[in-house]
Parts: structure tokens; sequence; C-alpha cells
């Protein structure tokens, strides 16, 4: 835990609470494209890249990914490449079977 | 002999234990909900086109929505509550912790009406594999998060007099609660547009 | 980095009640011990369920001598119960024998040696995942007691059958224990060996073992948790009426299932396998690991290619995440996603054959001392050897489609585990016993116990690969008997199954050796190998809680042996470099 001083901390509030602002919107924005008449995958596409946002906007913030060391750093980017490679093969092996379920 | 690093820096990580532990355990939470998200995408596209989203109407956006800011607002007032333990608040700490368990609690009755609104309809998760895997992710989404309320809760009660003792431990302690509770409120952030909106 | 000072007296642990100190100890030593004595209590248990089935195999349907009694069907070894002891024997070898042995008992008690540290660097964590390992283990004997008796569907439990067959849902439930016991248990040894290395202790002056436990413990973090989502979804469509791996219109004894159907039983194999190919590198890196440091020891030289081994190790590691569909090439996998994983198969090969080259050049030119420790790490590379080369067929599609389900993979399995893992795990018990006890093991014991066990090990899985090859299918209650194309290769089976019970047999002088060193073996001073790594600087047994009586400074690289111009063939790593 790096050393903060109060001051430090003051601003830090005011990041989250424009950040806490930041998802509300976020949420109601999201939810209000299903009532647009998107495509299946516009409507994948965008509610998924909300999410990422919002996403790494907590990650960043309120768990303070944006200053942390770079080991942590390094840890979680091995897992998300070993979270991704599971989904991405698992889908792939769907998509190319002999015979199709 | 105490176990070195459990309070100051190790100097050339630059870290403390209980960071990287925890930081570890959320690194194993990724891989179980990666292996649950991989099951649901598996599903999804075994299934008969668009029977996933046709069988998702079933769900309340609304009640979601509504439970979607209560966690987030919890995750705001647990960075609070740490943040005020920073500014020598212990007070306003108490005041935001009890708002996190609030929210929580929101966030469980909301949970409660949804599933029973379900069963009341016959809506099971034997009915087809969406509501099956709806209630998978949703129930292991509700035991993570009643397993933070009760860490919450303790902090909130018995834990606190730790505050008096060894102040900086408390900080980290509740760095690293927070730490957690902000993995569950992300894990929501997925669940949500991805069973309820797709 | 100033050394940690020890200001605690450790005498007062002495005081501690006999619960806290034997039982729920935080002690890393005691946690290991206990550790160690439960998974070879396991490794025993799941040694003789194959020895009752072996007895099937060799005379099919004749009653089983001694405990027959207790397999009811007039002493006869049942098909059902066959396929329970099967899937027993399994499970119970590798999550409750193999991997408790080789990362809880030697990783707990000899990383925080090793790395100079006190102790783990979560001591409660520690004990938490010993007792969910416990309470898994009990779980898994305790199903031998129920009513429908053990999970019989194999330690694969593969869907639709271990959907719908008896016994699963307590071995899910098993499961979800002894998973849990590994999380902790690799949060705790990838943080002990991050932040508690003593000063000095740079990442390329660790001991190779310690860079073993290091990947292993990710592979566990990183690998298990998908298992348990597929543990999460198994149990719900068991207890729940789900069907995550159940597809639609599923016929079972002539009626169509119940169940709303649309899921898929090859979910499951994906999410079995993304763990349990890791797993396989769980059994067997730690075993390189202690086999480095005896032959580095035995040889009297630095092993060779120390740096290229270590980012070997990494590299399997890493690759073994993107394997795991090699297991499953007769599932209908297309040409695209079979080309993917035969290759990603051949790259891994690459570095376990580094590894394994590097510490046979290791021998090159060494004065070697033959003691017990050091024979069971020789054996091991040829053994070893063996297993990996046999499975490079079975990551070719082509090969596989031939080969998958014989007893050819039996065989090559076993090569890795049984003369691969469990060897380099007797050679670490004959190499830290004294460590651990102040105590040498006999030598004459340790030689009795050696030479037999190699030659029944061979002589168990060597016809093995004749018999698979021969295309004997594995789980064949009567061994084949009723196939055509196995009669050839029938008479195998008694030969095997009397290798097997001499190995038991063999085992003893192993038990008495231990039992009687105890209390009577020769007594030994700190370092009695003449070792170079920290483990050493302790006192033997090391002090309860604390280990050494002052943090030691570490000043060069891990295996500082037959230096030219040194007093001495050894340079312990606290000791500084005199020019
Ligand atoms: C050294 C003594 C051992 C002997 C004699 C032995 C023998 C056997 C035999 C004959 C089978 C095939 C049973 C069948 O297909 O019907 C088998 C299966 C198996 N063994 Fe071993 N084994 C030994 C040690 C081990 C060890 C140390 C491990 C793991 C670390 C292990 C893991 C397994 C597994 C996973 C299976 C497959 C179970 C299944 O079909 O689900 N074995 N063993
Ligand atoms: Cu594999």
């Amino acid at each position: 835990m790096s050393i903060h001083t109060t001051t430090d901390i003051k601003s830090h509030v005011k990041v989250y609470v424009m950040v806490f602002a930041a998802l509300a919107v976020l949420t109601l924005v999201t939810v209000g494209a299903t009532y647009l008449n998107l495509s299946k995958g516009e409507a994948i596409f965008l509610a998924l890249s909300i999410a990422t946002v919002k996403g790494s906007l907590v990650t960043s913030y309120f768990m303070h990914l944006i200053s942390e060391r770079a080991m942590i750093r390094w840890l979680l980017m091995v897992t998300v490449f070993f979270f991704f490679v599971l989904m991405f093969l698992l889908t792939s092996s769907l998509f190319d079977q002999v015979n199709v379920l | 002999m105490e176990i070195p690093y459990t309070i100051e820096e190790r100097p050339d990580t630059g870290l403390i234990n209980s960071k990287i532990g925890i930081w570890l355990f959320l690194a194993s939470e990724v891989m179980l909900f990666g292996g649950l998200f991989s099951a649901y995408v598996f599903l999804r596209l075994g299934a008969p086109d668009g029977a996933f989203h046709e069988w998702g109407q079933v769900l309340n956006v609304p009640l979601a929505t509504l439970n979607t800011l209560l966690l987030i607002s919890s995750s705001v007032t647990m960075v609070m509550s740490w943040a005020s333990l920073k500014m020598n608040n212990f007070k306003q700490h108490k005041i935001y912790m009890a708002l996190t368990l609030l929210c929580a609690t929101g966030f469980l009755v909301i949970k409660y009406f949804e599933y029973s609104a379900k069963f009341h309809h016959g809506l099971f998760p034997a009915t087809n594999t969406f509501l099956a895997i709806y209630f998978t992710l949703t129930g292991l989404h509700v035991l993570h998060i009643i397993g933070g309320m009760i860490v919450i809760g303790y902090f909130l009660g018995p834990g606190s007099r730790m505050w008096a003792t060894e102040p900086e431990h408390f900080i980290n302690r509740i760095e690293t609660v927070g730490l957690y509770w902000h993995f569950v409120d992300l894990v929501w952030i997925f669940l949500f547009p991805v069973l309820y909106l797709l | 980095m100033e050394p940690c000072k020890v200001t605690h007296n450790s005498e007062t642990h002495h005081n501690e009640p006999f619960i806290r100190k034997y039982i729920f100890s935080v002690d890393h030593k005691i946690i290991g011990l206990q550790y160690g004595i439960t998974s070879l209590l396991f490794l025993f248990f799941g040694f003789c369920l194959i020895l009752i089935m072996r007895w099937q195999l060799a005379y099919p349907e004749e009653p089983v001598p001694i405990v027959g009694s207790l397999l009811g069907g007039g002493g006869i070894l049942l098909p059902e119960i066959y396929n329970s002891l099967g899937a027993m024997h399994g499970t119970i070898m590798i999550f409750l024998g193999v991997v408790p042995l080789a990362v809880g008992a030697f990783g707990n008690y000899f990383i925080p040696l090793q790395i100079g540290a006190p102790d783990m660097a979560f001591p409660k964590l520690n004990m938490a995942s010993y007792w969910s390992y416990f309470i898994g283990g009990v779980i898994m004997v305790g199903s031998f007691f129920t009513p429908d008796g053990p999970a019989r569907s194999g330690w694969t439990s593969y869907p639709p059958l271990a959907d719908i067959e008896v016994g699963q849902t307590i071995w899910l439930i098993g499961m979800v224990f002894l998973i849990t016991s590994s999380l902790l248990g690799s949060i705790n040894v990838i943080t002990t060996i991050i932040q508690l290395r003593a000063p000095g202790l740079t990442w390329m002056r660790l001991p190779f073992f310690i860079w073993s436990q290091f990947v292993t413990a990710f592979l566990l973090l990183l690998a298990f948790p998908p298992l348990e989502a597929a543990a999460v979804l198994q149990l719900m469509d068991r207890l729940v009426g789900t069907s995550f791996f159940l597809p639609s219109g599923l016929i079972i004894s002539g009626e169509q299932l119940a169940v709303s159907g649309g899921g898929s039983p090859l979910l499951w194999q994906h999410l079995f396998w993304f763990l349990a190919h890791p797993e396989v590198y769980v059994l067997i890196l730690p075993a390189m690991g202690i086999v480095g440091e005896v032959i580095a020891n035995n040889t009297r030289k630095p092993l060779w290619g120390y740096k290229s081994m270590v980012y070997g190790v990494v590299f399997l590691g890493f690759m073994s995440f993107i394997v795991w569909a090699h297991h499953m090439f007769i599932t209908g996998m297309g040409t695209a996603m079979s080309s993917f994983f035969q290759t990603t198969t051949m790259i891994i090969s690459i570095p376990s054959i580094i590894i394994l080259s590097a510490m046979f050049i290791s021998l090159w030119g060494g004065s070697i001392r033959f003691n017990t420790p050091m024979l069971f790490a020789l054996a091991f590379l040829p053994m070893f050897g063996i297993g990996g080369l046999t499975g490079l067929p079975l990551g070719l599609a082509a090969a596989d489609i031939h080969l998958h389900d014989t007893y050819y993979v039996i065989g090559h399995f076993h090569y890795v585990v049984a003369p691969g893992t469990i060897f380099a795990l007797f050679a670490g018990i004959y190499y830290w016993f004294p460590k651990m006890t102040g105590r040498k093991m006999s030598e004459l014991l340790g030689k009795l116990h050696f030479w037999p066990s190699l030659i029944f090990m061979n002589g168990i899985f060597m016809p093995m690969f004749i018999q698979g090859l021969a295309g004997v299918s594995r789980r064949l209650w009567d061994g084949g008997l009723e196939y055509a194309h196995a009669s050839g290769v029938l008479q195998w089976n008694e030969f095997m199954s009397v290798s097997a019970w001499l190995l038991g047999l063999a085992q003893i002088p192993f038990i008495i050796n231990v039992i009687y060193s105890i209390k009577n073996g020769e007594k030994v001073g700190r370092n009695p190998w003449e070792s170079t790594t920290l483990e050493w600087v302790a006192p033997s047994p090391p002090l309860p809680h604390v280990n050494f009586e002052k943090i030691p400074q570490v000043y060069h690289s891990p295996y500082e042996y037959s230096v030219p111009d040194r007093e001495k063939d050894f340079t312990p790593q606290n000791e500084p470099i005199k020019e």
C-alpha cells in the first residue's frame, strides 16, 4: 500500500464519485440500447463493449489497478489470457466438428 | 516469529503478502467464472437459433437494472469506507461499511423476489438450458455476495477492534475486503447484459 | 534489504498444548508432515484397490483371496465394483495421493526452508488447506460405505454416464473440498515464493525445486477453477435436473430420459481436460524438481543448463493450458482443431525434453554417489523418458485413433506417474528424511526397496504397451477375455498381476525403514549430504515456527559444487565466496 496524504485521498474521493456516476449512466445506456432496433451482432457488440468499459472503470479505480505494481498486472494479464483461451478454443471447437450436433 | 511483510511492503516487490494473496484468489475466481461463461457461450451456440434470447424474455430487466445500481453503489461505498480510514475518520468508515451491507441486503431481497417469481411461474433450472445456466451463474454470484457480507459484517463488528491496536493492518484488511467486493460487482457487470439483455 | 531479525523466543512454543502443536498446527513443517502421512496412507490405499482389481484381471471370476468376503458377490469382483475400484484408484492416486504428497508435503515442508523463510506466508490458510483436503479425503473414503458405493464413472467422470450413474454426487462433493484445498495451497505457495525469499535470494538463484513448485502452483490456481465450475454444473444435473451435459433425446435402457436436453457431453470433456492436462504437469513438475536437487547433490556438480531448465519449466507451464483437447481427438473434432492441438502437443514436448536432457547431461563427468535417493532419481530419468516418448503417438490424431482408451494409454501415463513421479517422491523422502528427523534412513533397506521396485514396476507396465498395441481396451472387467483380438496377448495379464503383488511386497523394506529410522537411524548433523541449498543451514529438524536461528543471507547461485580452487567441494548459498 503506497503512502497517501490526506489531500491525495480527497482527490481520490472525487474520482470515485465520478466513476460512480459514469457507471450509473452506462447502466442506463446499456438498458436503453435494448429498445433500439439493433441487429443481434450489433446488440452483442454494444452490450459487451459497455460492460467492458464499466469493468475497466471498476478495476482501474475502485481496485486501483491503474496505480498497481507491475507484478499484479502481469498476473492478471496471464489470467485474462487463459480466460480467453478457454472461451475461444471451446467455442471454436463447436464450429469445427465432423458430425455437427 | 512474525511473518515478514504482513504490514510493511517488501522493498523489491513493493507489495504486502495479503495484496498478492487476494489477487491470486481473484485470478482463480476469474477462471471459475471463465469456465461458467464459456459454458454459457457453448450452450448458447449449441441451442437452436434465437432460443436463448427467447428463453431470456422471462427475466425482469427493470428489477435487474435496479440491482445493478445497488451493487455499483455498494462498490462505491466500499471504496469510500477504505478512503475514510485513510483520512483517519473511523466513524465515517463505519457508516460506509453499513451502507455497503445495506445495498447488498437490498440486492438479495430483490434477487429473492426475482427467484420466487420464476418458481411461481413454473420456471426452474430444469426447464431449459438458458434457465439452467441463469440460475447457476446468479446463484453462485449470490453465494459470493453472502460470503462478502459475512466478512464485511465481521469487520464492521468484532473485527473493527483491530483499528485501535493495529490501524495499518486494519486498513490493509479493509482494502483486501474491498478488492473482493469490487470483484463481485465486476462479475455482475458482465452477468447483467449477458443474461438479461442479450 | 536488511535481514529480518528473529526476535521471538522459540522456546515458548514448547508449551503449546498438544492439539495446537500437532493437530491444528499452523507450523508449515507440522502441516507438511500431516500432508505427508495422510497422502502416503492414501497412496497405499489406492494401490491396494488396484491389487484387488489385478486379481480379477489375472484370474477372471475366481473368488478374490483375503478380501473377497468384503466384496460381496461370493468373493468374485463384480463388474460394478470393478468400475468403482477403478474410478477410486484413479481419483485417490491423483487427488489424494500424489498431488498432496508432492505439493502439500514436500512443497509445504521445503519451500520455506529452501528460500530461507520462517514459515509460509499465510499459516492459517495453510492449516485450512490441509483440513479441507482431509475432509475431501474422508468424503471419498466414506463413499465406500454408502449403500450405492463410490463413483463408477472413472476418474474422468464423463457424462452422460456420470450424470446418471450412482455414487457420483458424493464424488463431486469430495472434489469440491479437494479443489478448495489446492486453491488455498497454491495461493500460499506463490505468495511465499514471491515475498519471503531470504535477502540475496534472487529469482535466478532459486533452487530448481522452488521453480518447479512455483509453476505447479500456478497450474493449480488457474486450471482447477474451470473443473470446479464443471463440477458445479454436474451437481446441478444430478440434483436439480438440469441438462448441461445431457443432449436432447437421450435414450437409457430403451426409454427416453425425462429431461429438457439441449446440453453437451463435450462441454464436460473440455472443462475437465482444461484442468486435467495441466494436472499431469502438477504430477510431474515437483518430481522433476526433487530429482534436480538430488542429482546436483550427488553428482557434486551444478545442474547443467540451470537457466534453460528454468525457462523450460515456465514455458511448459504456459503451454500446458493449450493442449488439452489432445484427449478428445475421437470426439468428432474437425481437422483444424485437431491440427492446432497436435501442434501445441508437439511443441510442449520440447521443454520436457530440454529438462530431461539437461538432467542427463548433468551426470556427465560427475563423480556420482550411488546412495538410495540418487538411485531413485537416476531411475526416474529413463522411466519418465519412456513415459514421455510413448506419449508422442497419443498426441498425433492418426495414431491416437488406434491407441485411444487402450492399455497403451494406461502404460504410457503410469510410466510417467508410477516409476516416474513415485520414484522421484521416494528419492525426496530418502534425501530429506535426515532434515525432518535428524536421522538417516538405512542404505541397505533402501537398496532392498529400490531394486525390486524398479524390476516390478517395469514388469507391470511394459506389457501394457503390448496389450494396448494389440487393441485391448482399458476399464475392461475381464481384461479382454471376450474379445478375439485380445486373445494373443492375454497371457500377460497374470504376469502383470504377479508383478503388481510383488511390487507391494517390495514396499515392506521401505515401511520398515521409515519406522525403524525415526528412532534408530544413524544420527546426523545439519548437512549430512554436504549440500548447498538453504534447508541444510537450519538445524535437523528445523526449529518450530522459525526454522532458522537467524534468517540466512544468500550470496550466490544454488549449486556451487566442485568449483575449482575452493577449499570444499560445495559452497552453501549462505557462505560468501572467498577469493
Ligand atoms: C504403482 C502402482 C500402480 C498400479 C499397479 C496401477 C495400475 C493401474 C491399472 C491396471 C489401471 C487400469 C484399470 C482399468 O483400466 O481397468 C490403472 C488406472 C489408473 N491409474 Fe494406476 N496404477 C498404479 C499407480 C498409479 C498412480 C501413482 C497414479 C496417479 C498418480 C495412477 C493413476 C491411475 C489413473 C488416473 C487410472 C485411470 C482410472 C480410470 O480408468 O478412470 N495409478 N492403474
Ligand atoms: Cu494431456
